[in-house]
């Protein structure tokens, strides 16, 4: 392909940032120096550049982490570098939230306006307009802006994964050794601190909780508050299964690992050889944690058996929904067994190569996982030929959808395949995919330990085992809580001791809000899909009487407008016209009255559900539906 | 760019290896169709017309306008006939109630965001699906730079408006026009620029969610893109997004009038492909050059000077010494 390529030239910084993540150029041709002999008698290129284009998004992340944004000189030089045109990189460039492709300061303070953290993180945004102004929203207007190095601005984020630390923020830092802070329980003082590069001292009332990136200069840093002291509330409880090492191990050692128990279900996995494996997992009756319920040994069994080679297995670590954040909590203070789980899928479904696809906004998870593999490796726990690769997001919810997250490894942007085909036939770089949630696979584990029949006795006939939900909002002890499938949701919430509460929503963004007098649902499956709502990725989110519910339902839409791909028709425009919808409703200027805007978004809805693409658009109007219909919230509105 | 269902048709280049047959039943009558064959394909045979908006027998089907869905007897959500293959004893309803109402919706978004009025059979495709686009309130005006949108980042809604992605329409050379108040994402031009057929890659879909546009790289004017003017995207769109500047003129001037154009096929006198021109003459003036998609040398595609070479006919000043 003969490309054409960008004009503007890329600084010594940028040129660093791209050989960093991709390698330094080995000739002319890959946008190396000049005139050695070999380049003017050698043509390189086709294939093996081709080939390379998986590389595009790390290489656009370094640019992004060293800079602070993508220039039109850093651009040219990843097309260049990759073979990629620069058109077909722009698009990917411009498709996630976490790249800038316009100036934007090295210092940027992502704040959580989410469900959780909208109303608590009111006086920090009102302090960060008084001190930075108001947040990044869009291109900064003027041609050519200079930013100083001292420069920092902030912007809104969607959940950040950290409900029950809420108000939460991300600080990114891009530089030579760029910072990635994730901060729960941010004050207004604190998160202008952040920002100022000021110190604050912290006073009881004023403590928050970080996890940042060991990579950076300063040592990772926990500085837990009150209620975070233990990483989940049930410490110490020994009827946990998922969580049992939360809290008790040293995540970050082998050996920590290893004297818990430790790779014994990998022994015996090895031992027991991959058809026995995924017996076991389908006499589990796991089914998939991720949102979809699908079973998980059908799963193996159909990538086990593919003549078509390599197999690939994907850990699905995007955990993006809001309310969500239990993925975190394994990959940060259990990375070895997330590890552990995925060498044991891979060698059941015969794959050579697995992947794990973490959230960009947890940089200590990431940092934990890429220890924990890096150990893993070195120690030879693997077996011979197999590898896991780590690979982060870039700020985008849709990558969590299976396809989605396979044209995001490939380098493209993140939209979600038509399927047929599935994953176990096409799945990455088009090769037969298992792609499993971090939680499910943890439960693998516990399965080969105890036997597939003994596990399906945990939990109820049709839903076994444990799960994890994450408890935030109108409770006094917020976090990730482990039990057996089939617990009341009442139970639940007294667990977590909840308070008084209007409303809650199960299931997240793509869930249900439930009545305070509808907790008496059972937590399986089949008690769910009883009362007609889902469990999703786990998310039960209380709201006190003081929450604004109808705030909440506009949140959510805008959720889905900011995160919709932009694919197909119904889910693109769609989720415009129910926010619109929406903020009509709330300012009391109703197309049709009342009635004739919730008839409207009923018949957007039903589209959306049936005609899109994928689950984001089939979902949008799920928690919509049910604030109308089950919590009533428009009736008696003028 | 969604990987291919159906395999791209190779138009004029039949596939002769033999088929297992697939028996199904559409709308109540029964048929047998080869293995491979999609939903739309399989209608077609029965005369049963869907509706499509980004399918093309000439690209590989993005399905992403779902306007061709489908109900599949079974299955949980609608399915887009322009790219699904058939299954056996799959049963079919192309008109149910549920499908008019998703084909009545996708219809009623477009209209009340985009400007259909150049896009071929609209009007009474709209009609037919009892579409009424301004329900959704009024559209609003015209926004002054959509590619400077961010990510994840959207103002709120403004009670007001219907949000539009009506834009200043961009003119940027002399060959051709592109007014993304018209398009409906489709992603025709990508593909006909980028893999299925050009592989110049010039455009490329920027931006996500409602924001998302066709684009140059950092939105650059086509002279400073990779752009070599073939206007084979051009022959692809179905909306007028875009459009030779002639026609582009001649519309603005009101003088467009397709009805008086005479069509005539030639062979392009440039080069040895010998690539079938259709000139489309309007006043005794060649006003549009393509070429037929069926046509098995060119699928409908041409390069600069078949698209656009053709001046010098009818210069009329005096030749130059
Ligand atoms: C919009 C959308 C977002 C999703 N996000 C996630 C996610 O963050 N994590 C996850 O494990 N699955 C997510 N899923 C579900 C995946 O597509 C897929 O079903 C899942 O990873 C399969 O793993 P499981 O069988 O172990 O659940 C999402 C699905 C959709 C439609
Ligand atoms: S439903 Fe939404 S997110 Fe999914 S493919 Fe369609 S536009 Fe993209
Ligand atoms: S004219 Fe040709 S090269 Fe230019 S954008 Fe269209 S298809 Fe691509
Ligand atoms: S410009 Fe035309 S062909 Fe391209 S996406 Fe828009 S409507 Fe489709
Ligand atoms: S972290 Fe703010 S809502 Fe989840
Ligand atoms: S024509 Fe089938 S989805 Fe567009």
């Amino acid at each position: 392909m003969d490309l054409k390529l960008l004009d503007a030239e890329p600084t010594l910084e940028e040129r660093e940032a791209v050989d960093a993540a991709i390698g330094a150029p080995t000739s002319a041709w890959d946008g190396g120096e000049r005139g050695t002999h070999r380049d003017a008698h050698t043509a390189l290129g086709g294939a093996s550049v081709r080939n390379r284009r998986h590389e595009l998004v790390p290489a656009l992340q370094s640019l992004q982490a060293r800079v602070g944004w993508i220039s039109e000189g850093g651009l040219g030089y990843v097309c260049e570098r990759l073979g990629v045109p620069p058109a077909d990189a722009w698009g990917v460039a411009t498709f996630y939230a976490l790249l800038a492709t316009t100036p934007r300061p090295r210092r940027v303070l992502h704040v959580c306006s989410d469900i959780a953290c909208a109303r608590k993180a009111h006086g920090v945004e009102l302090a960060l307009e008084a001190s930075v102004g108001p947040p990044i929203s869009g291109a900064p207007s003027g041609d050519s802006i200079i930013l100083g190095d001292d420069e920092a601005a902030w912007m809104h984020s969607p959940c950040l994964g950290m409900c029950d630390m809420a108000p939460a923020a991300l600080l990114t830092v891009a530089g030579e050794t760029p910072v990635e802070r994730l901060c729960g329980n941010i004050t207004p003082d604190r998160a202008s601190g952040l920002l100022a590069r000021r110190r604050v001292r912290s006073t009881s009332a004023d403590i928050l909780y970080v996890e940042q990136r060991l990579a950076t200069t300063t040592p990772y840093a926990t500085v837990p508050d009150s209620s975070a002291s233990a990483p989940i509330p049930q410490l110490g409880d020994p009827s946990l299964v998922l969580l049992k090492r939360v809290g008790v191990v040293d995540p970050t050692s082998l050996e920590s690992y290893r004297a818990a128990g430790g790779f014994e279900a990998l022994q015996r996995a090895l031992e027991m050889g991959a058809e026995a494996v995924v017996a076991e997992v389908s006499a589990s009756k796991l089914v998939g944690r991720g949102g979809a319920a699908f079973p998980t040994g059908r799963k193996w069994e159909a990538v086990r058996t593919q003549p078509a080679q390599p197999h690939y297995l994907v850990c699905n670590a995007d955990e993006s929904e809001p309310g969500t954040f239990k993925d975190r909590l394994l990959m940060t203070h259990d990375p070895f067994a997330i590890v552990e789980s995925m060498t044991i899928a891979s060698f059941a479904a015969g794959c050579s190569r697995a992947y794990l696809y973490v959230r960009a906004e947890y940089p200590l998870a990431y940092e934990r996982i890429a220890n924990a593999i890096a150990r893993c490796r070195d120690a030879g726990v693997f077996p011979s030929g197999f590898d896991i690769e780590l690979r982060r997001g870039a700020g985008a919810y849709i990558c969590g959808e299976e396809t989605a997250l396979f044209e995001s490894i490939e380098g493209k942007r993140g939209e979600p395949r038509s399927k047929p085909p599935f994953p176990v036939n096409s799945g990455l770089f088009g090769k037969p995919t298992v792609v499993n949630n971090v939680e499910t696979l943890a439960n693998v584990i516990p399965i080969l330990l105890m036997g597939g029949t003994e596990y399906a006795k945990i939990g109820t006939a049709g839903s076994t085992g444990t799960r994890l939900f994450c408890l935030s909002g109108a409770v006094r002890k917020p976090g990730v809580y482990e039990v057996p499938c089939g617990t009341s949701l009442r139970s639940l919430l007294e667990l977590a001791e909840v308070r008084e509460m209007s409303a809650l929503l199960l299931g997240g963004a793509a869930g249900n809000f439930l009545r305070p007098d509808e907790i008496d649902v059972e937590l399986s499956m089949e008690g769910a899909r009883a009362a007609n709502a889902t469990l999703g990725s786990g998310v039960v989110l209380a709201f006190d009487e003081q929450t604004d519910l109808h705030h909440v339902v506009r949140r959510i839409a805008g959720f889905f407008r900011d995160e919709s791909c932009g694919q197909c028709v119904p889910c693109r425009v769609g989720t415009v016209r129910q926010e619109e919808s929406l903020h009509r409703l709330a300012h009391g200027r109703p197309i049709g009255g009342v009635a004739g805007e919730l008839a409207l978004l009923e018949e957007v809805g039903v589209a959306m559900r049936d005609a899109s693409i994928c689950g984001l658009g089939q979902t949008a109007y799920a928690a919509v539906e049910s604030a109308i219909k089950r919590l009533r919230l428009y009736e008696g509105m003028a | 760019m969604t990987s291919a269902i159906a395999p791209l048709v190779q138009l004029g280049r039949p596939d002769r290896t033999p088929k297992k047959m697939v028996s199904l039943t559409i709308d109540g009558h029964g048929l047998e169709v080869p293995e491979g064959t999609t939903i739309l394909g399989a209608c077609a045979s029965l005369d049963i017309e869907i509706p499509t908006l980004c399918y093309l027998e000439t690209l590989r089907p993005v399905n992403v306008c779902r306007l061709c869905v489908v109900e599949v007897e079974g299955a949980r959500v609608l399915a887009p006939a322009c790219s699904r293959l058939v299954e056996p004893d799959m049963t079919v309803h192309t008109a149910s109630p549920r499908v008019r109402h998703s084909r009545k919706l996708v219809l009623e978004l477009l209209a009340s965001s985009v400007d259909l009025s150049t896009t071929a059979g609209m009007t009474e495709l709209l009609e037919s699906y009892d579409c009424r686009p301004e329900r959704y309130g009024p559209p609003a005006p015209p926004a002054a730079n959509r590619d400077a949108a961010i990510p994840g980042h959207h103002a709120a809604p403004d009670p007001a408006f219907a949000a539009t992605v009506a834009q200043p329409v961009k003119i940027d050379n002399e060959l051709y026009v592109r007014d993304y108040t018209k398009c409906v994402l489709c992603y025709k031009c990508v593909e006909a620029c980028g893999p299925d057929h050009q592989n110049t890659f010039a455009i490329a879909v920027a931006g996500r969610g409602f924001d998302a546009r066709i684009s140059t790289e950092l939105a650059v004017p086509l002279p400073d893109s990779a752009c070599v003017y073939c206007g084979n995207c051009i022959a692809v769109c179905p909306t007028g997004a875009l459009m030779a500047k002639d026609e582009h003129d001649l519309r603005a001037a009101g003088s467009w009038d397709p009805s008086s154009q005479q069509v005539t096929d030639t062979i392009c006198p440039y080069c040895g492909v010998g690539c079938t021109l259709t000139l489309h003459v309007q006043d005794g003036d060649i006003v549009k050059a393509t070429s037929p998609l069926e046509n098995s040398i060119t699928l409908g595609n041409l390069c600069v000077k078949g698209r656009f070479g053709w001046r010098f006919v009818q210069n009329r000043s005096a030749p130059r010494a």
